[in-house]
């Protein structure tokens, strides 16, 4: 017995088909999985649902009835909640004022703060999430954050739960215990939407699952039995992905940079590493263990208090990026709404910002040599945009994420890439895409860095891998001893034995 | 035929499609109205907002705003005819406007990019703080100008069209340029799109704000000398509310307050719209008072217009 529907749905935006004639229906009580490469229209899906925006044609039918709000408060009402990868909480209030935010309690006009604090305590805590509503949102860790965010579904009593990307930027040990809870959700007979990119969860977690491939109903499972990984690859991209790592051997030169005793506020000591030309060294960690904070202060992002770096053995001052971009060293941030795209820019723009300073004469541009650029770097990285016009905030994430590699593959001299989560929120298809450019990259003697929360990601495409753990860098694993045992034994704050968490 | 009114209206181009519509209105219902003598007033009323627009438009766009210009006009005219008179040179004078109006733009740009202080308090002190530096150095009173020729600045005419006018005009093409052919107004959009992200791929977003603001006072310092010379003398008093006058206009043609967002063109037309407005109702005899009621409402009906030609694009 279906409860939720979608009824030819159709949603066109300027120059994109973001979603035709689609269809599909979920059961009470199930997770449904929504699959898909970037601008396969799984977000405009969550946003019509949402009531965001408004489907051209198609209708939305809840437990029968045809739903037609107007707005994302008609759908709250209907009982839908979407919890975006962008999480909606108000960072200066605590977890409880929140949770209660529009509904507060209230005598006259007074919050009973004693009593929303009891109340949401005790909703917290019969949901099993361990987290004190006194707190500060801006306090929480990001996983925290997001237990927050289902908290606030549950509350509102909804039936129907949306979740975009949750685990993307979650530890393992985080993202068990949100699974715990969505599990718990559906034996409350919720229904729920379950969007991702990883394979693995979804098959771990859904009852059943849609795909969606260019606006369209690629596939439908309405169960996973006899289902194959493999099978579902394909139907995302269209054709067969046979190893999505694709890692070779390369030929590693000399030392590229060189960072020494590297100081800064996160850090819990003085960080010391140094990358090669020619390799791929990976940095992980959990959420916090530090791999971020390192090399925006590596970039000059934030403040160093000590620590010296070289590039090519000559040191260089780097205390702000512009001056590590031109000693050769380029960061690709992990956030990439607050630190990377210039939101209401075109693409062109978003391009060209560090580059254009090769193509211009006293500080006027060359729109000709801008407008080449960004022809031959949208279609050397197979960015899916009607134009190079195209505002960058109509792109999907990684199309935008592929506008900031862009960004630092037309820059001139780089020696040094970072990257920071590269395909956080990037399908398979593009994954791979994103793997082999930094393997020609390294081939070319760039040296490169990966900062990924994703075990596997890290273990399939680094030569080398520094595992960072409170604030510190906690070892020192080289391919050929390359184990998720040893990895996480190393990442994991206390000295729980990876297994639980490995498996 | 209603679909594609609507399309044209909520365009790029909407607001140059409106402001044509309504001055070949005005052009045939508004007697004197289409005349060489009423136009070139018309361009004249506009030239002080003008001229202020120019930078005022890059400091919104890099998400700043600037409430001193008006202070800055009048201390500027003030220093323009003191220093002239004093040293009985006109251009002494007028370096020595450009140099205190780039000093206080100076300040105003190290305080905000420098000490992180809020441009709309850094600014609402400045001004405040020049305008009692221009009334100090006159004792409230204005400053008559010694030397004739300095009238010459705003009453001298090129084929036939005042030199204030074509100031303005190469204002609006200077300026036009560095918006969308420099690197300084590219970073400029940049920096009101997404300060940090700017900053991370290596725009020098302290540099650059604090030359906008510079610029701006430079701007304003030229404005306040065609000023003084217009009303044949330095006036502490003048040019209050100008600021609002400005910001407004920039809205108008479009300039998003969040930053990011800003054209020359529609600066123009957004200037034109204001002095039309204002011209209009005068050639109508409208009382004073009404007119202030017609200027809000027509920058809030600019405003919902712009807003509904981005939610019709499809941003958020």
């Amino acid at each position: 017995m279906s409860f939720l529907e979608f009824s030819h749905i159709s949603k066109a935006y300027p120059g994109v088909q973001a979603l035709s004639d689609v269809s599909f229906s979920v059961a009470k009580g199930a997770i449904h999985g929504l699959m898909g490469e970037n601008g396969a229209g799984k977000s405009t899906m969550i946003r019509v649902l949402s009531g965001d925006q408004h489907a051209d044609t198609g209708d939305i039918v809840i437990d029968g009835q045809v739903q037609k709000y107007a707005s994302t408060r008609d759908a709250f009402h209907a009982g839908v909640i979407v919890i975006h990868q962008e999480l909606q909480l108000v960072p200066e209030l605590t977890v409880a004022e929140n949770l209660r935010l529009g509904r507060f309690p209230a005598n006259a006009g007074v919050i009973q703060a004693r009593q929303m604090f009891s109340e949401v305590g005790e909703k917290l805590k019969s949901a099993g999430i361990d987290i004190d509503p006194r707190r500060k949102v801006k306090t929480l860790s990001i996983g925290e954050r997001q237990m927050v965010e289902i908290a606030k579904a549950i509350m509102l009593d909804a039936r129907v739960i949306a979740l975009d990307e949750p685990t993307s930027s979650l530890s393992s040990r985080e993202s068990e215990i949100l699974f715990a809870l969505i599990e718990r959700l559906r034996a409350e007979g919720k229904v729920i939407l379950y969007i991702s990119h990883r394979l693995d969860e979804v098959f771990r977690l859904c009852d059943s699952l849609t795909v969606l491939r260019d606006g369209k109903l690629a596939a439908h499972h309405p169960s996973l039995e006899n289902v194959t990984r493999e099978q579902v690859v394909a139907e995302m991209v269209g054709r067969e992905i046979s190893n999505v790592w694709g890692w070779r051997a390369r030929t590693v030169g000399d030392v590229r940079l060189k960072a020494e005793a590297i100081a800064g506020d996160k850090l819990m000591q003085p960080a010391s590493f140094e990358a090669r030309a020619g390799e791929i060294l990976g940095f992980f960690g959990l959420i916090g263990a530090g791999r971020s904070e390192l090399m925006r202060l590596v970039y000059g992002a934030d403040l160093r208090s000590g620590g010296t770096i070289s590039v090519d053995g000559q040191a260089i001052r780097a205390v702000d990026p512009r001056q590590a971009i031109r000693a050769g060293i380029v960061l690709c941030s992990e956030d990439r709404k607050h630190d990377g795209i210039i939101q209401g820019r075109s693409l062109e723009e978003n391009i060209n910002i560090s580059s254009r300073r090769h193509n211009t004469r006293f500080g006027i541009l060359n729109p000709r040599k801008e407008a080449e650029i960004a022809e031959t770097y949208i279609k050397k990285l197979k960015v899916r945009t009607p134009s190079r016009k195209q505002d960058i905030l109509n792109l999907s994430g990684g199309n935008q994420q592929k506008v900031i590699l862009g960004r630092w593959l037309s820059e001139q001299g780089v020696r040094v890439l970072i990257v920071d989560e590269p395909t956080r929120g990037i399908d398979v298809g593009a994954k791979s895409e994103i793997y082999e450019i930094l393997y020609q990259l390294a081939e070319q003697g760039m040296a490169i860095i990966v900062v990924s929360s994703e075990l596997p990601e890290v273990m399939g495409i680094c030569d080398r891998i520094l595992v960072m753990c409170g604030g510190r860098i906690s070892a020192h694993i080289d391919r050929n001893d390359f184990s998720e045992r040893a990895i996480l034994a190393a990442a994991l704050p206390d000295k729980k034995t990876p297994d639980a968490i490995a498996s | 035929m209603t679909n594609s009114f609507k399309k044209i209206l909520l365009g790029d181009q909407g607001l140059v499609v409106i402001f044509v519509l309504a001055f070949a209105l005005v052009s045939v219902f508004v007697p004197n109205f289409l005349t060489e003598r009423n136009m070139l007033g018309l361009l004249q009323s506009v030239v002080t907002v003008g001229i202020v627009a120019c930078t005022m438009m890059f400091c919104l766009a890099a998400r700043d705003f600037d409430l001193s210009v008006g202070s800055i006009v009048a201390f500027a005219g003030m220093v323009a005819v003191m220093a002239s008179n004093a040293t009985g040179s006109i251009m002494v004078g007028i370096l020595a406007a450009l140099l205190c109006g780039g000093a206080v733009g100076l300040i105003n740009g190290v305080v905000i990019a420098k000490f992180r202080i809020n441009a709309l308090i850094t600014t609402l002190a400045t001004m405040q703080i020049v305008r009692g530096l221009a009334l100090i150095a006159s004792d409230g009173r204005a400053v008559g100008i010694n030397d004739p020729n300095f009238y010459q600045l705003a009453l001298s005419k090129l084929f036939g069209i005042p030199s204030p006018i074509w100031v303005l005009a190469i204002l609006f093409v200077v300026f036009g340029f560095v918006l969308n052919r420099t690197v300084f107004g590219k970073n400029t959009l940049a920096i009101g799109g997404n300060p940090e992200a700017s900053r991370l791929a290596g725009v020098n977003v302290d540099w650059t704000r604090i030359w906008i603001f510079t610029l701006q006072g430079m701007v304003c310092a030229i404005a306040g000398i065609l000023l003084a010379s217009r009303i044949t003398s330095g006036q502490p008093n003048a040019a209050i509310g100008l600021e609002l006058s400005v910001i407004s206009a920039c809205v108008l043609g479009g300039v998003s307050l969040a930053g990011g967002r800003a054209a020359i063109a529609g600066v123009i037309v957004g200037v034109m719209i204001m002095g039309i407005a204002e011209n209009v109702m005068n050639l109508l005899n409208i009382p004073a008072f009404y007119q202030y009621i017609v200027r809000g409402v027509i920058l809030l009906l600019a405003v919902l217009l712009d807003n509904l030609r981005s939610s019709a694009l499809g941003r958020r």
